[in-house]
């Protein structure tokens, strides 16, 4: 790969299903040795974009380029050179985590050791459990083992730490972490804010098949034009012209509470929020600040917070068919 | 490279280690068709004929009746009043009702003709009678009782019953474990590394190889030990049948489970495939009694082949490259599965 050639090139992407647009309409440029995150709710199209660009599914419209190469004629040296974490893969039950990393290292043609491997996940101890012994952040790892085994240049983790629990969250941040400390060039998807904020060096918000912001986390909350959140309601509601009225408010969102303001100044912006709603007798039912996180420049870009916009997209998707894994994947995300 | 390098070596290792630690699945590889062969064996082992009653009316030469009826080998006399010997035929405790009649007065026989046996009962007896007025008016005759192996039903039934699950093991053995491989979207994983997808297919039909070869010899030695069936034809050509059948039904179960998206499907698809060859094939019946128009059907099923080629090797001792007509059935279906799912198999 010549110097400066980006890890991923896709330009004009389309997926087209029969009855839905998956991804209208996509360009994106992911840089050697950098993570990248894609963002966005469910059916926003993050998982069918990796998975065109792994390979999985063709594009309708657009190309695609992997470490310079396209995937037609190149699928075999594709396909050995990335590592794959698809978002809903079980592996086989009955076998041991040494055997399925060993089952897994046997189909490439560049191989790591398999207690290598193992160490670099934290599974040596686990490594003669069958994997329907192991807890769901543990299989996660093994699922990232499989995918480590051939040493990639490149890693696509769909979804990595969707429904695991806090602590088994953070380990895996740790091995993601680690390959970026080793130069690998990693894109993942997540739907939660914070993990894409800590592990991404860049971001690409979906929404709907396409691309609505790309930056660093620090640059797209930047564009908020505001630093600190305040989310304030009241008894009885007042109109939001008064508070997007009150210097050092730059924006003013309606949310499910009451409303979301984006503030500059927080020390000076907060007592004249306070004033105003003192002015016209009002009480605050709520009363919080924050800094302002990536899900605030979500609900700036598309005046609707990423929870919201997902709870509509599994309504639409429970009403069309009810399947199983949607459902077992909202409550392993709650 | 080693071997424990080489995916296709690591494919078979997944398929044998995933029977190993699954008991059930041993259970049906070699218990299910021993417990059926057993209780099959019990249901038709050599027993004495069973002995049938026929009712004989008393009054008048009702004694000398019923001794002609007793010396009927299979049958015997069962002395009652009219009424009784009417309601034990009604109820088919009886064969047929004999009335002797007074000295001079012609015998009289009631019997329903639809039941099986009866007519052949009222001509025994007819006979019988005939005999002990006239003891010359019997034609002499030798009789020959046949319970040599190779002859009975189990002879025929047992090579049936390895057909069949030759059958329901390639079908289902390979079909099940890729529907379920897609399920969990394994499938999909394993086609995003440069493994070649052929050496996961070939690694079920040879697993399937090796298995049918050991459900065979089981099958085999429990019919030695049990009805002391010695196959006639050679040990090789049989395993070369088997072989050549797991292929063709592990074909078979590989093109039904190309497609289906989850387990009722397939388990529908291969019930549907699987049922027709149940009945039709020969397994509990000769598949001669079906009529003329369905013959090219039925000959045209796999499991036919197999049992008509696996009955000629075993029973009557044919060479494998005799029974050249169903090893190419054998092989079509196999090619056919084999080559038409590689070519619509779904992996994602």
């Amino acid at each position: 790969m010549a110097e400066g050639t980006p890890a991923i090139l896709v330009r004009g992407l389309v997926k087209r299903f029969p009855e839905l647009t998956a991804v209208d309409g996509l360009d994106l440029e992911v840089r050697a040795g950098e993570c990248f995150g894609l963002l966005g709710p469910n059916g926003a199209g993050k998982t069918t974009t990796i998975e065109i660009l792994e390979g999985l599914q063709r594009a309708t419209a657009g190309s695609v380029e992997l470490l310079g190469l396209p995937w037609e004629g190149h699928a075999e040296e594709l396909r050995g050179r990335i590592g794959i974490q698809l978002q809903e893969t079980e592996l086989y039950d009955k076998l041991s985590v040494r055997e399925t990393v060993a089952l897994f290292r046997s189909f490439y043609p560049r191989r790591l050791e398999v207690a290598d491997v193992l160490a670099q996940v934290d599974l040596v101890e686990k490594q003669d459990a069958w994997v329907e012994k192991l807890s769901g952040g543990q299989k996660q790892r093994l699922a990232i083992a499989c995918a480590l085994v051939s040493d990639p240049e490149l890693f696509f983790l769909d979804e990595p730490t969707t429904g695991l629990d806090p602590a088994a969250r953070r380990s895996l941040w740790e091995i993601v972490d680690r390959l970026r400390a080793r130069g690998r060039t990693i894109v993942l998807t997540t739907h939660y804010m914070e993990e894409a904020e800590k592990l991404c060096d860049r971001i690409a918000l979906l929404r709907k098949g396409k691309v609505i912001a790309l930056g660093t986390p620090r640059e797209l909350i930047a564009r908020l034009g505001a630093d600190e959140i305040i989310e304030v309601g009241s008894e009885p509601h007042l109109p939001a012209e008064l508070f997007s009225a009150i210097p050092g408010v730059a924006a003013c969102l309606p949310d499910p509470g009451g409303y979301r303001l984006s503030v500059k100044g927080i020390h000076e912006t907060l007592p004249r929020v306070i004033d105003a709603l003192r002015q016209r007798g009002a009480r605050p039912s709520r009363l919080a600040t924050r800094t302002a996180t990536l899900d605030d420049v979500f609900v700036e870009l598309t005046g609707t917070s990423i929870g919201a916009e997902e709870a509509a997209a599994e309504q639409a998707a429970d009403a069309k068919s009810a399947k199983g894994w949607r459902a077992k994947k909202r409550e392993g995300a709650r | 490279m080693s071997l424990a390098d080489r995916p296709l070596w690591q494919l078979l290792l997944v398929r044998w280690r995933e029977m190993r630690r699954e008991p059930g699945v041993l259970f049906w590889v070699f218990g299910f068709p021993i417990l059926l062969a057993i209780s099959l064996g019990l249901a038709f082992r050599n027993r004495p004929p069973e002995v049938q009653p026929i009712a004989v009316v008393e009054g008048a030469g009702a004694e000398s009746a019923a001794a002609a009826v007793d010396a009927v080998e299979g049958l015997k006399a069962a002395r009652v009043d009219a009424a009784a010997a009417l309601e034990m035929l009604r109820s088919g405790k009886a064969l047929l009702v004999l009335e002797p009649g007074r000295e001079g007065e012609p015998p009289r026989f009631t019997l329903d003709p639809s039941r099986p046996g009866s007519r052949l009962a009222e001509i025994a007896v007819r006979d019988a009678l005939e005999h002990a007025r006239d003891p010359a008016s019997r034609l002499a005759a030798r009789e020959e009782v046949v319970t040599a192996p190779g002859r009975r039903y189990i002879d025929f039934l047992l090579p049936g019953l390895l057909g069949m699950n030759l059958m329901s093991g390639g079908v289902w053995g390979v079909g099940w474990a890729l529907v379920v491989m897609r399920t969990r979207k394994l499938l999909k994983r394993f086609a995003a590394t440069p493994m070649r997808r052929g050496d996961l297919l070939l690694s079920f039909m040879l697993f399937r190889v090796v298995i049918s070869l050991v459900e065979a010899a089981f099958l085999i030695l429990f019919g030695i030990l049990a009805f002391g069936l010695w196959p006639r034809g050679s040990w090789l050509d049989v395993a070369a049948l088997v072989a050549l059948s797991a292929l063709a039904f592990g074909g078979v179960g590989l093109l039904v489970s190309s497609r289906a998206q989850n387990s009722q499907t397939a388990a529908g698809l291969m019930n549907f495939v699987t049922m027709p060859m149940f009945l039709l094939s020969g397994v509990f019946f000769a598949a001669d009694n079906f009529p003329g128009w369905m013959q090219p059907v039925v000959r045209a099923l796999p499991l036919t082949a197999l049992n008509d080629a696996l009955r000629a090797i075993v029973l009557d001792g044919a060479a494998l490259a005799s029974t050249w007509p169903q090893l190419a059935v054998l092989s079509g279906w196999g090619a056919l599965g084999f080559g038409l799912a590689l070519k619509i198999f779904r992996w994602i």
